[in-house]
């Protein structure tokens, strides 16, 4: 178990840093264009750009810039970015936090329904009832993000007028406004959870102690409950961790087109404005809340699972 | 014994054609499956016929904000769905909208397969440090947040029909590896594969020839989903502003244009986006059919 936790977090450590050289690579070399007619435009010419990359520190050995960057990085030094005019880091922490506020609401709604409906599909399985749940989570997850965003806000937004169209929270916190981005992700996303519960309780329910549980004349709501629920929510755990890092996907189309000021929306910013400190800052984040979400699923996986651990 | 090892093969794929044949004959017992396959069929009609069903052209700007169902005023014609801002005829756009996704889609999965099946072959079969290596590289390419991964190629090689390629190819193939993989590994133990090995085949024949074709089930439902998952990318990249270029049709490229005055104007943002939903449940309700006979047999 001890080794597991070091080996998991020894890879998410070489991870990190392998993406880091990738983004290096890709964002502040020669090897996809110029990094300073990036910057500066395809307009500049061509002492603009030679300025530029002397006062970056462009012109030095490339191991060297890769050191320095990556140290930056490690002290917490993210670099100026030059779309908000301000150190990456204060431009970024209000928009994680957002984010995360609009996470934490689409999984309090998303976690429990899903298994719900999970656990309802597996406990019969062919029945009616998980064959309408199926299809219905099949449903709703060939709607992508963007055209279920449209055809709530025409229904709830211009159609009942219930709530607003803009979530940018101009006018300060306001909770209504939250509901639309949340609803969409709820939607989109909440078919797989239930998809992967549903395949774990139907394993479950054909194993053999279910079986002696419901020949032995427990009622049928206790074997539900007691046995079978304890075993066939394992598996969902690693899911909704994964999850995770659909969301961090998802949270780009909805914060994009609701307008909400989160972390999606600034790399979505950053890349159209080719703010490269700021787009490398906000994908390392990225990564690095996927991998630990990743690393944490994997553990945490191991840890629930008794066959694993006594083994 | 020569003849019979180069006859084998092609009695093989007539075969399996023929079963391949059969599983489609037996989708008309999972009615998920025919509807999955209706909606698929119904789109690729409508882009292979698109110059004959379009009413208009789909990049000349007509008569803007048209509601749904109006009249031309000039040159006669209805613009059944309406037209956008700058006067395109919105039934037209999807149609030719259609012929776009369902080039880019196969062609970017058709890719991404062909990368990620090699890949998974040698890492499956060969094992050892091929497959940690291929392993390694596939952990740390899925640790990406998908669309991060997108809009980071996107950003550094720019927006393009063939970019949009690669990108896919890319951040795809990594999973399809990882199963390819899986199933290599439990079909090379088979006493088909020790057969060829005796034979004196190549790796790669017994490979592609050997443990591809038995592969194929599992593959194939894969294949669907992720064709129905980058139908979906495209269209988010296409909204996001990073897909095809303009003028030419693309269904989430119009909802970004458009969706600025949806307010307004509905009917511009919404009917593409009921044309890209449509395809993709297409896709997976083929998947979920395809599946659900793949189990019984």
């Amino acid at each position: 178990m001890v080794m597991l936790v070091i080996k998991r977090c020894g890879f998410m450590i070489f991870t990190m840093i392998v993406v880091s050289l990738i983004l290096f690579m890709l964002l502040e070399t020669d090897l996809t264009g110029d990094p300073a007619a990036r910057v500066l435009g395809q307009f500049s010419n061509a002492e603009q750009r030679e300025l530029w990359r002397e006062q970056h520190g462009y012109n030095q050995p490339l191991m060297l810039r890769y050191a320095k960057w990556l140290g930056n990085f490690a002290t917490g030094d993210l670099g100026e970015s030059i779309r908000f005019k301000g150190p990456v880091a204060d431009v970024m922490l209000p928009r994680l936090w957002n984010t995360a506020i609009l996470g934490f609401w689409t999984f309090a709604v998303m976690i429990p329904l899903s298994l719900i409906l999970g656990v309802l599909s597996g406990m019969k399985e062919g029945s009616k009832l998980d064959r309408s749940i199926s299809v219905f989570g099949i449903l709703t997850t060939s709607v992508p993000e963007f055209a279920s965003a449209v055809i709530f806000s025409s229904l709830l937004v211009f159609g009942l007028q219930w709530l607003p169209g803009t979530s940018s929270m101009a006018g300060g916190f306001e909770f209504k406004q939250l509901i639309l981005p949340a609803l969409v992700l709820i939607v989109y996303d909440f078919g797989y959870v239930a998809r992967m519960t549903r395949a774990s309780m139907a394993e479950v329910m054909t194993s053999q102690y279910i079986r002696t549980a419901v020949l032995k004349g427990l009622p049928y709501k206790s074997v539900i409950v007691k046995h079978a629920l304890r075993n066939a929510l394992i598996a969902p755990f690693t899911v909704i961790m994964l999850q995770i890092n659909w969301l961090l996907s998802g949270v780009i189309v909805v914060e994009f087109f609701f307008a909400y000021k989160g972390f999606g929306a600034l790399i979505l910013e950053a890349s159209l404005n080719n703010d490269i400190a700021l787009l490398e800052a906000c994908a390392m984040v990225a990564v690095c809340v996927a991998v630990t979400t990743q690393t944490i699923a994997d553990i945490g996986y191991t840890f629930l699972n008794p066959r694993i651990r006594f083994s | 014994m020569t003849t019979s090892t180069t006859e084998m093969p092609t009695a093989g794929y007539g075969a399996s054609f023929l079963r391949g044949l059969k599983s489609f004959t037996l989708l008309r017992e999972s009615w998920v499956g025919m509807v999955g396959a209706f909606l698929v069929l119904f789109w690729i009609t409508v882009a292979i016929l698109a110059p004959y069903l379009a009413p208009f052209d789909p990049n000349s700007s007509i008569q803007p904000f048209a509601k749904p169902g109006i009249e031309a005023t000039k040159g006669g014609g209805t613009f059944w769905l309406g037209t956008d801002h700058i006067g395109r005829d919105i039934l037209s756009r999807i149609i030719w909208g259609s012929r776009t996704v369902l080039i880019y889609a196969p062609l970017a999965t058709l890719s991404a397969y062909t990368l990620g099946i090699l890949m998974g072959l040698a890492a499956g079969y060969r094992g050892g440090w091929v497959d940690d290596v291929l392993s390694r590289i596939a952990d740390i390419i899925l640790s990406f947040p998908v669309l991060v991964l997108y809009i980071i190629i996107i950003a550094t090689i720019g927006a393009s029909g063939i970019n949009i390629i690669i990108a896919i190819t890319f951040a795809s193939s990594p999973g399809i590896m990882r199963i390819v993989r899986g199933l290599v590994l439990d079909l090379r133990n088979r006493d088909y594969v020790a057969a060829a090995q005796t034979r004196g085949e190549s790796d790669w024949r017994v490979m592609l020839i050997e443990i591809l074709p038995n592969a194929r089930g599992p593959l194939i439902v894969d294949a669907c989903l992720r064709l129905g998952y980058v139908i979906i990318t495209i269209g988010v990249l296409g909204f996001l502003g990073l897909g095809l270029p303009p003028p030419d049709p693309d269904w989430g490229g119009m909802v970004n244009e458009t969706r600025q005055m949806a307010m307004a104007f509905p009917h511009m943002t919404l009917f593409p986006c009921i044309a890209i939903s449509t395809l993709i449940l297409g896709f997976n309700l083929l998947a979920d059919g395809l599946r659900e006979i793949s189990l019984r047999d």
